[in-house]
Parts: structure tokens; C-alpha cells; sequence
């Protein structure tokens, strides 16, 4: 048990910024810093078991039809996270809305299982799936962050938030502000040296 | 006749797949570098798109609906996706090896494309007909094609240009995505 297999995930191989990955998500849930931590958490406990899983049956599954046996252990848990939001979370998954289902053809996921669970043991698919998992709602926070507070021109988490004394310009929470700020975002971690 | 022009032309333009609902943007960077890659790209992941609405309406249909087990869309519908995918790069190897040679490197990147499953689920929440999803299909795939051929396009013109070092490559590709998403803006204003 490798306690730099957590560490990686948030900023050196950061799924969004650096790896350019789960990108869809990103872009589309990021404009409430709730919708942010929600997708998020959804990612988390997703990746969470089906690394798990996957690493615990590394052994047990045949190479030919791996991709396969992934694609239906992450659809499991997915489904289960979907049906969990409809009952307890019906505001969330609305907001949400179809980008819930598509967290099976999140690129992210099929990644860590294909390069990492299927090689590894259990304890450090864990470590890495928190990693990542971490990583991932750490940007997709920073991103919704940046659009809410420029285009709502507030702040608000769980219901809690202020309003700043300016006018909300609301090109942020247009899709196109969401091109934006991770357009700017990546150069900025390109900058910094941490992409190649 | 009408209902259908309006679904293609929704998800056409107004609920442009790639700029409006971020859906399919793997292949939007990773494809979108030169137009002759990007219109066969394009093709391949329309036809995909209809076959796969037309079968995953008949499943969701005669077996989700009928057994009422709805809850089973997320797996039944990526299995779906994937066995045909598969089954379609075997078809055109045997048939046809100058349209496998167009084709068939974006075929397996597509099982995993999110604007397919995206379709498909689309069409099973919002209870479109047969026909409604296949112009709903449509329009979807015309729109990837429409934005991937611009997005394209352009890219071609900025490979040329002088552009801050920091900036290059995925940087410079989102900040034009973002210029090409405010021009589709205006189709928001289309009363449908």
C-alpha cells in the first residue's frame, strides 16, 4: 500500500487539467458548485467499487473480453448510484440530468480500470481511485467556482451563499464560458510546467 | 411531418451535441485536428447513432417497457452499444476494405463515446416514437458533423498562426470551441 498513489491523483496526473479526461461532465455540470460536488461524489463512489471489484477479479477475467466485463461492472454501479439519486436526491438528479447515465462512458473511469485495478492490488486501486477521484472533483469545484461567481455573481453551497456587489455576467454560465475558463485553466497548468 | 423537421433541427442546432450539451468531445479535440479525418469521423459516429436508436428503442420497448424493468436502461443500452459497434467493424471488414480503412479506426473509439449512449438516452427519457428518435438521431449526428467539419476548419488555420507558448494545443482548441459555442447561442433563439 503505496500512500503516493493517493497524492498523484490530485495534482500530477490530474484527470481534467492534466490527463484531459472525463472532460463531458466537466464542462456540462459545472455551472452550481453544488451540481460540482454532487458529480463528483457520484465519480468517487463509481470509481471507488469498480476499481475494487475489478482489482479484486483481475485474476478471475479473461484478457479477450476484459473491456467488456469493465463496461458492465461500471454500468452496475452507476445504476445503482442512479436509482439512489432518484430516491433520496431528486433535486440533484435533476439538475443533473442525463450526464448521471453517461458516468459509464466517462472516460476517466474505464482509464483507471484498464490501466491501473487490472494491474494492481486491491488496497492501492483504492488509494488510486480516491486519488483520482479527489482530483477530479477538486477541478470540477474550481471550474463551477470560477463560472458561478462570474456569471451569477454569487457564491452558494447547500443553500448557504452571498452575493457580490457586481453585475453577473452571464456568458459564464453559457456553454461557452465553460470552453473558457478551462481553455484558461489548462494554460495555466501549462504554464506552471505541469503538462508536458 | 413537422414534429420530426423540429426534433432534427433541435438537436441539430439548437441542442448542438459537441458545443451546447458537451457531449462527444474526446473526438471533438482529438479528431478535429485535420477536415479530411473529421468527415469520415463524423459519418461513422451518425450512422452508429441511428442504427443504435433504432435498436435500443425496439429493446427498450418490447423488453425494458414490457417487463417493467426500466432500471436495467444504463447496462442493457451500453451492452447494446457495444456488441453493435463491434458487430458493424466486423460487416464493413469483410465487405468493404476501402470504407473499413475510412472508417474502421474510429469505430472501437466510438463504443465509448458519450454522444452515442448520450442519444440513446435522450430518446428513452423523453419517450420519443420510432420515428422521433430517428430524427432526433439524425439531427444529432448532422450537428456533430457540423460542428467537427467548422472545428476543423479552423484548427487548420490556427496551426499557422502565432500563438502564446502556454496556449498551444488543447488550450488554444477550447478557447476557439468557446467562440464556436457563442455563435450557437443564437440558435437558442429559434422558438421550438
Amino acid at each position: 500500500m503505496k500512500i503516493k498513489e493517493l497524492t498523484k491523483g490530485i495534482v500530477k496526473r490530474n484527470p481534467i487539467f492534466v490527463l484531459a479526461l472525463g472532460l463531458c461532465p466537466a464542462l456540462a455540470v459545472s455551472t452550481a458548485i453544488d451540481n460540482a460536488i454532487g458529480m463528483g461524489a457520484c465519480v468517487i463512489f463509481v470509481l471507488l467499487l469498480s476499481n475494487l471489484i475489478i482489482s479484486l477479479l483481475r485474476n478471475l477475467i479473461p484478457k479477450e473480453v476484459r473491456i467488456p466485463c469493465f463496461i458492465v461492472i461500471i454500468a452496475t454501479f452507476v445504476t445503482l448510484i442512479s436509482l439512489a439519486l432518484q430516491s433520496y436526491l431528486p433535486e440533484l438528479n435533476e439538475s443533473l440530468g442525463i450526464y448521471v447515465p453517461l458516468i459509464v462512458v466517462n472516460c476517466i473511469i474505464l482509464g483507471r480500470a484498464e490501466s491501473f485495478a487490472s494491474k494492481n492490488s486491491a488496497p492501492d486501486s483504492i488509494l488510486d481511485a480516491l486519488g483520482i477521484g479527489i482530483g477530479f472533483t477538486i477541478s470540477l469545484i474550481l471550474i463551477s467556482l470560477i463560472r458561478e461567481f462570474l456569471g451569477t455573481a454569487r457564491i452558494s453551497i447547500f443553500g448557504y451563499g452571498f452575493g457580490f456587489p457586481f453585475a453577473p455576467i452571464n456568458f459564464f454560465i453559457l456553454p461557452a464560458g465553460a470552453f473558457l475558463v478551462i481553455g484558461i485553466l489548462l494554460a495555466l497548468f501549462k504554464k506552471k510546467g505541469l503538462v508536458r | 411531418m413537422n414534429e420530426f423537421l423540429m426534433l432534427f433541427l433541435e438537436y441539430a442546432l439548437v441542442k448542438n451535441f459537441i458545443l451546447v450539451m458537451f457531449l462527444g468531445l474526446c473526438p471533438f479535440f482529438g479528431v478535429s485536428k485535420k477536415l479530411k479525418e473529421a468527415i469520415p469521423m463524423g459519418i461513422a459516429v451518425t450512422f452508429v447513432m441511428l442504427c443504435a436508436s433504432v435498436i435500443t428503442w425496439l429493446i427498450s420497448q418490447e423488453i425494458l417497457i414490457r417487463f417493467h424493468i426500466e432500471f436495467m436502461e444504463i447496462v442493457v443500452f451500453i451492452l447494446v452499444i457495444a456488441s453493435f459497434v463491434q458487430l458493424i467493424e466486423m460487416i464493413i471488414k469483410k465487405t468493404s476494405i476501402s470504407l473499413y480503412k475510412a472508417l474502421g479506426i474510429y469505430l472501437p473509439l466510438i463504443t465509448t463515446n458519450c454522444a452515442i449512449l448520450g442519444i440513446v438516452e435522450i430518446n428513452f427519457q423523453e419517450g420519443y416514437s420510432l420515428l422521433g428518435s430517428v430524427a432526433s438521431a439524425l439531427g444529432a449526428g448532422v450537428g456533430f458533423i457540423l460542428a467537427l467539419s467548422v472545428m476543423s476548419g479552423m484548427r487548420e488555420r490556427l496551426e499557422l498562426s502565432n500563438v502564446p507558448k502556454s496556449f498551444e494545443g488543447l488550450p488554444i482548441a477550447f478557447i476557439t470551441a468557446a467562440l464556436l459555442s457563442l455563435a450557437f447561442v443564437v440558435f437558442g433563439g429559434i422558438g421550438l
